[in-house]
């Protein structure tokens, strides 16, 4: 067959496309799956955790996040008695390989695992110039990384310093919920790697969820409640030292 | 020392440099000195006429200069389309694209078409060869330069200028609203950040029109006309005092409420911002303007000495204002939300977001002025004389 130069110049632009979706594979499908039918959050109890970073790796691993940058990450709170407003606070590289010995003595110790908040009324979300940033019905805020112009006005925005700009992509990135693993019936890779449950998965949808039987029988705070942002990280145990 | 107390992991990098910083900054001269125009123009204050083109122009050269640091500072400045294609309507940064767009097209470029159409069509004529051609294409085609055409002109400029005010309120109070409605910065988040970016506007926009008038003067070896001198200093005076009343009134608020973010913000301004915000933004850019401005008013003072002062004083007031965006932008993320920390601004000199950069900038809307201008003569003693009279005509000064 004798291919003139129009029909290759008609001929490679279709090429291209369909190379393009080969290298792309098939996309990632969850048949099962109804958005509507979850509103996800998450349940930190801090006296559970023993900041292990065992989170914080298995959240590098699981999506790729840059070194020195972190999409969940653990605090170390040392609380004096004396001093209950000016806690003294640590996270080296973000709590991912554990904490040092912890100098001086008295007071209270405690770590608290950090990550996105999931706002129902998120900031980030609301700032964003091109709707890059957004709530999925099911109440996860995502980022499409194809969209973002990078401006970075969402991590301005953020009152819980959870997001960054990935310097490989030169988008704002952060804490999907998992959303990859979530969406198959899965939990998320911080909570799958907490030894002691410290981290649980919550759908506020679904009612034979334990985070309601917990939400009845607990104290729980989330961060910053005068930023209104509808935070779904729910803390058991929260210090009011903790910002 | 880098970090100091404790930041957000996330935070210790700063997310926005001094390219944010140049972009309130550049828009504020514009918006000063559009403002500065149209007192002419509007409130008809025949006094400032000399330094009514220079001050369009100046605006003009300025806003093509506002959107290139925030599309050098952007991830994918191949993207910054969508913002016009899909704009996000909750976000303050959204509308900027509409608001600059408009402020651009509908209001400086018409203003200055319609104020020069006359002076366009006349060297039209008068010109040769590439000149010509530039000239014609500025024409636009509109040729007719009658009496009637002109009145025409003149009260469409005048209806623009009128449409133009409110519009230069809005391009540079909605830049300090993207600052201001931040909540979760405390040392942004203020419903007078966008009264006071407008104030510091013109105060910026002033300075520059009245240091570029009394430069180009010099340059031209022409005399300088003290009454337009005098008179923008005193409105560069009373905008400044306006100014830094507002400021102080949120000084004031923020020490006497001193809420949560107090400590941290307080212990910023007497360590990392010291410099920058006591020293150079209060200290030299503001307190000493005002001061030497005041003395001009008070006393009676001879020409020249009134010259050096207005000289030093508009000087000493852009690098306050530059101060004072520096300190708004780069002050705001020195400390952690968390309020238990601080972290310090690296700045790179050869780098996309460095000094360089920010310098070549900065100096960019001069070089602009400059093609401007020898476009485009803004002086009353060089528009080109009407076909038929041998002498050039004068202005009114």
């Amino acid at each position: 067959m004798k291919i003139t130069r129009r029909q290759l110049l008609i001929l490679l632009p279709a090429a291209a496309v369909a190379w393009d979706s080969v290298l792309a594979g098939t996309p990632e499908t969850s048949p099962n799956y109804k958005l509507t039918e979850h509103w996800w959050g998450m349940l930190v109890d801090i006296s559970k955790c023993i900041g292990c970073g065992n989170c914080v790796r298995a959240c590098a691993t699981e999506n790729n996040v840059p070194e020195g940058y972190f999409r969940t990450w653990v605090e170390r709170y040392h609380v004096s008695d004396t001093d209950l407003a000016n806690p003294v606070v640590d996270s080296p590289n973000g709590g991912k390989n554990g904490f040092p010995p912890i100098l001086g003595s008295g007071g209270r110790n405690f770590f608290v695992p950090k990550m996105c908040n999931h706002c129902a009324d998120s900031p980030c979300t609301q700032v964003c110039p091109v709707g890059a940033t957004f709530m999925t019905p099911d109440g996860v805020v995502l980022v499409d990384k194809k969209y973002c112009i990078g401006c970075r006005y969402c991590i301005q925005a953020c009152p819980y310093g959870c997001r960054f700009l990935n310097p490989k992509t030169q988008t704002a990135e952060k804490c999907t919920l998992c959303y990859h693993r979530i969406t198959k019936g899965l939990t998320t890779a911080c909570c799958e790697a907490c030894p002691t449950g410290a981290r649980q998965l919550a759908d506020l949808k679904n009612p034979s969820d334990p985070i309601h039987e917990f939400l009845r029988t607990h104290t729980v705070q989330v961060l910053k409640p005068y930023m209104a942002t509808g935070a779904k990280l729910f803390y058991n145990d929260l210090d009011g030292s903790v910002r | 020392m880098p970090v100091q107390g404790y930041m957000y992991p996330n935070e210790i990098e700063l997310a926005w440099s001094v390219l944010i910083v140049l972009y309130p900054y550049i828009t504020g001269l514009v918006a000063g000195a559009f403002i500065l125009a149209s007192l002419e123009r509007v409130f008809r204050v025949e006094a400032v006429r000399p330094t009514y083109r220079l001050a369009l122009l100046t605006a003009l050269a300025f806003l093509l200069v506002a959107p290139l640091p925030l599309q050098l500072h952007l991830g994918h400045p191949e993207r910054s389309f969508e913002m016009y294609l899909t704009p996000h309507r909750t976000s303050a940064m959204a509308m900027f694209g509409f608001v600059y767009l408009w402020y651009l097209m509908a209001v400086l470029v018409l203003e200055i078409w319609l104020d020069y159409r006359r002076d366009i069509v006349l060297l039209s004529q008068r010109t040769k060869g590439f000149e010509r051609f530039v000239y014609r294409v500025l024409t636009l085609g509109s040729t007719n330069i009658s009496e009637n055409a002109l009145r025409i002109d003149d009260r469409a400029g005048y209806i623009i200028t009128l449409v133009g005010i409110p519009s230069a309120f809005l391009l540079h109070g909605y830049v300090g609203f993207i600052f201001g409605s931040v909540k979760a910065n405390p040392w942004w988040s203020s419903p007078m950040m966008p009264v006071v970016f407008l104030f510091s506007a013109m105060v910026s926009g002033i300075a520059v029109v009245l240091l570029l008038y009394m430069f180009s003067s010099w340059y031209r070896k022409q005399t300088i006309d003290m009454r337009c001198v005098d008179t923008v200093a005193r409105y560069l005076f009373y905008t400044f005092l306006i100014d830094f009343s507002l400021e102080m009134l949120d000084l004031v608020h923020r020490i006497y409420e001193a809420d949560e973010s107090f400590r941290s913000l307080d212990f910023m301004v007497h360590t990392r911002l010291y410099l920058s915000q006591v020293v150079i933004q209060i200290y030299v850019g503001t307190l000493a303007p005002i001061g030497l401005l005041a003395l001009t008013q008070l006393l009676k003072l001879g020409e020249k000495t009134r010259k050096r002062i207005y000289a030093v004083a508009g000087s000493l007031t852009l690098i306050g204002i530059f101060a004072m965006r520096w300190n708004v932008v780069i002050g705001g993320q020195l400390f952690s939300k968390s309020f238990l920390g601080y972290t310090t601004y690296k700045i790179g000199f050869v780098a996309k977001e460095g000094l360089l950069t920010a310098v070549v900038l900065t100096l960019l809307p001069f070089a602009i002025l400059w093609v401007l201008v020898k476009l485009l003569p803004p002086w009353p003693d060089c528009e080109p004389p009407a076909p038929g009279s041998a002498a050039p005509a004068h202005g009114d000064d």
